[in-house]
């Protein structure tokens, strides 16, 4: 647990960089600091490791005042993973990853094979081991990063925007990756972004911060998108925050409807939409039946099927994105198999989404 | 030709002088300089005094120095002592600056995580700061290398040995074989050296030309 006390850094020239920071970062949580450029964000985060001392307040790792200790030892415990990576340039990736261990005075052989499971664990292959960080790809720098931070097994991981100088696709499997390995290994995390969206995808709680170093709401993602506290919240949060707060309530109450089926080879339907699965009832796409005219189903004559609404881990979100990008106008309901269950359609989603308002969900 | 093969033991008895006139100067020069380029690093008037101190000290020409250290050491005017003395305050002189450039080059994102990740300040500069100044510290080194080298035949004008005494030698008894074979000399050890260094310099280094060859983005 991370405990901000009445935090305040005054930068010598005069700027407020934190102004008077109360806020818990829970343990074995993501805890995610967002807000626009300037607003305090890495100022806060590098308190935590004393890399920035604050001007007044305490900050507290669990229950011990970080004043107390040596900044070395300290920061030997709490992982720190940063934009740009980074990373030694004159180390071989194993031995960049092995760093806090050889600190810790392990010795060479035990730190490297701890490396190499560390690499392993964030998706590196160990041939990548020899290499030096010039060798490698944004994402995988960015990769080995995590992995340096997560060697010596800190309880305390910071990280400072450390997937927004990589493209969208692979940023978007850095945060899955991060997701998954956060519910194996349970760490703190601060979590720096200004990005809303990966705020919001990565948050246990979200610390919104407005231009000052003030704290302006700090709240679970489902309730930072459905009550912004005040304007400037509502501002930053965007536009559709509406449809994305949809990912934070339950599908539960969702009934979901009948679809008809068919296989390729099969007569089709005329004149509605049908659609078309195979074996495992995994669909395949949608058939036409208006511009068939009344033929079997030919392969190549499917019209591609939208987002599948997956009712395991379904969210209202993704049942509605399901139905309004379906050729159909009825969303694909699938099991964790990909096997069809049904249809939904959006105004079923709607109907649902009142439902769980009446029943108090913060929506 | 028929000078080199008559005097073939003088040669390298005089290359050997040389040598052990000009490598000295530069090993311990590096020692010197490597903690006063980093001094130099850390504040704006310890950078401003020490490197416009390197450069007075490089401008005191090489027969003067030579001629004066014998009465500030209080050694024999024909000490070996006094080259290597000598010598060595124009390596740290030329290299103080240079190590305290390479160290301010390296990227302050990269001292920052080292010091994130536990290093204390030393332990920072040993293992992180100056591995990452190696390849404009040992370019330095070479410059500084190249005009020991020349340097030291200088020193020969005054009666020391090393391969100026050929051209000294060479001018006085009018042997001009003697005088070309000694120029070759010198620039053949200049480049032999200089050569070692750069190769000593990569194989240090394998890091370091490999930006070129592969991408940073995703
Ligand atoms: N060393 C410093 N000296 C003076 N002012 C500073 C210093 N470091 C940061 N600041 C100022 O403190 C404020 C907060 O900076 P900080 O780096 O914490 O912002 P941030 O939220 O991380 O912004 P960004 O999203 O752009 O990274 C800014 O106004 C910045 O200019
Ligand atoms: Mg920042």
């Amino acid at each position: 647990m991370i405990e901000f006390r009445a935090v305040t850094k005054r930068f010598p020239d005069g700027t407020t960089a934190v102004d008077r920071l109360d806020l818990v970062a829970g343990a074995g949580r993501i805890t995610v600091f967002v807000g626009p450029s300037g607003c305090g964000k890495t100022t806060s985060l590098r308190m935590v490791n004393r890399m920035i001392e604050p001007t007044s307040g305490s900050i507290l790792v669990d229950g011990t005042d970080i004043a107390s200790r040596d900044p070395a030892q300290l920061r030997r415990g709490i992982g720190y993973v940063i934009q740009q990576s980074g990373l030694f340039p004159h180390r071989t990736i194993v031995d960049n990853v092995a760093t806090v261990p050889m600190l810790l005075g392990w010795n060479k052989r035990r730190a490297r094979a701890r490396a190499v499971e560390l690499m392993e664990l964030v998706g590196l292959t160990p041939e990548l081991a020899k290499r030096y960080p010039a060798q490698l790809s944004g994402g995988q720098q960015q990769r080995v990063g995590v992995a340096r931070a997560l060697a010596a097994d800190p309880p305390v991981l910071l990280m400072d925007e450390p997937f927004s100088a990589v493209d969208p696709v692979v940023r978007t499997s850095l945060q899955d990756e991060l997701l998954r390995l956060q519910s194996e290994l349970g760490k703190t995390v601060v979590f720096v972004t200004h990005d809303i969206d990966e705020a919001v995808k990565l948050g246990d709680k979200v610390a919104v911060f407005r231009t000052g170093g003030v704290l302006a709401q700090y709240d679970e993602p489902g309730v930072l998108l459905s009550r912004p506290a005040d304007g400037f919240v509502d501002s930053f949060v965007g536009r559709d925050r509406g449809y994305r707060g949809l990912s934070f309530v339950s599908s539960d109450g969702l009934p979901i409807g009948e679809v008809v089926t068919v296989r390729v080879g099969q007569p089709g339907p005329a004149e509605v939409w049908t659609l078309v699965v195979d074996e495992e009832r995994r669909p395949l796409g949608w058939f036409d039946g208006r511009s068939a005219g009344g033929g079997p189903v030919d392969a190549d004559d499917l019209v591609p099927g939208g987002s599948l609404y997956d009712t395991g881990s379904g969210s209202l979100r993704a049942a509605l994105d399901a139905a309004l990008s379906s050729p159909s106008g009825r969303g694909v309901a699938v099991d964790d198999e990909g096997r069809v269950l049904g249809s939904i359609g959006a105004d079923d989603v709607l109907r649902a989404l009142a439902d769980a308002r009446r029943a108090g969900a913060a929506v | 030709m028929n000078w080199v093969l008559a005097n073939l033991e003088l040669i390298r008895e005089l290359t050997v002088q040389h040598l052990g006139f000009s490598l000295p100067p530069l090993l311990i020069g590096l020692l010197i300089a490597l903690p006063l380029g980093w001094l130099a690093n850390r504040t704006r008037t310890g950078r401003t005094v020490l490197i416009n101190l390197a450069g007075l000290l490089f401008t005191i020409p090489s027969l003067a120095l030579f001629v004066l250290l014998p009465i500030v050491l209080g050694t024999q005017i024909l000490n070996p002592v006094n080259v290597i003395v000598a010598l060595t305050i124009y390596t740290v002189a030329l290299l103080v600056r240079t190590v305290a450039d390479a160290l301010a080059a390296v990227p302050q994102v990269v001292v920052n995580a080292a010091t994130a990740m536990g290093f204390s300040p030393l332990r920072r500069f040993l293992a992180v700061e100056l591995p990452m100044a190696v390849p404009v510290i040992v370019a330095g080194l070479r410059v500084a290398a190249v005009s020991a080298i020349s340097l030291v035949t200088v020193g020969s004008v005054i009666g020391f040995g090393g391969l100026g005494r050929m051209f000294t030698d060479g001018f006085q008894r009018d042997i001009p074989q003697e005088i070309t074979v000694g120029i070759v000399l010198v620039l053949a050890l200049a480049l032999a050296v200089d050569g070692l260094l750069l190769v000593f310099g990569r194989v240090l280094t394998p890091w370091a030309r490999l930006r070129e060859t592969a991408g940073s983005t995703a």
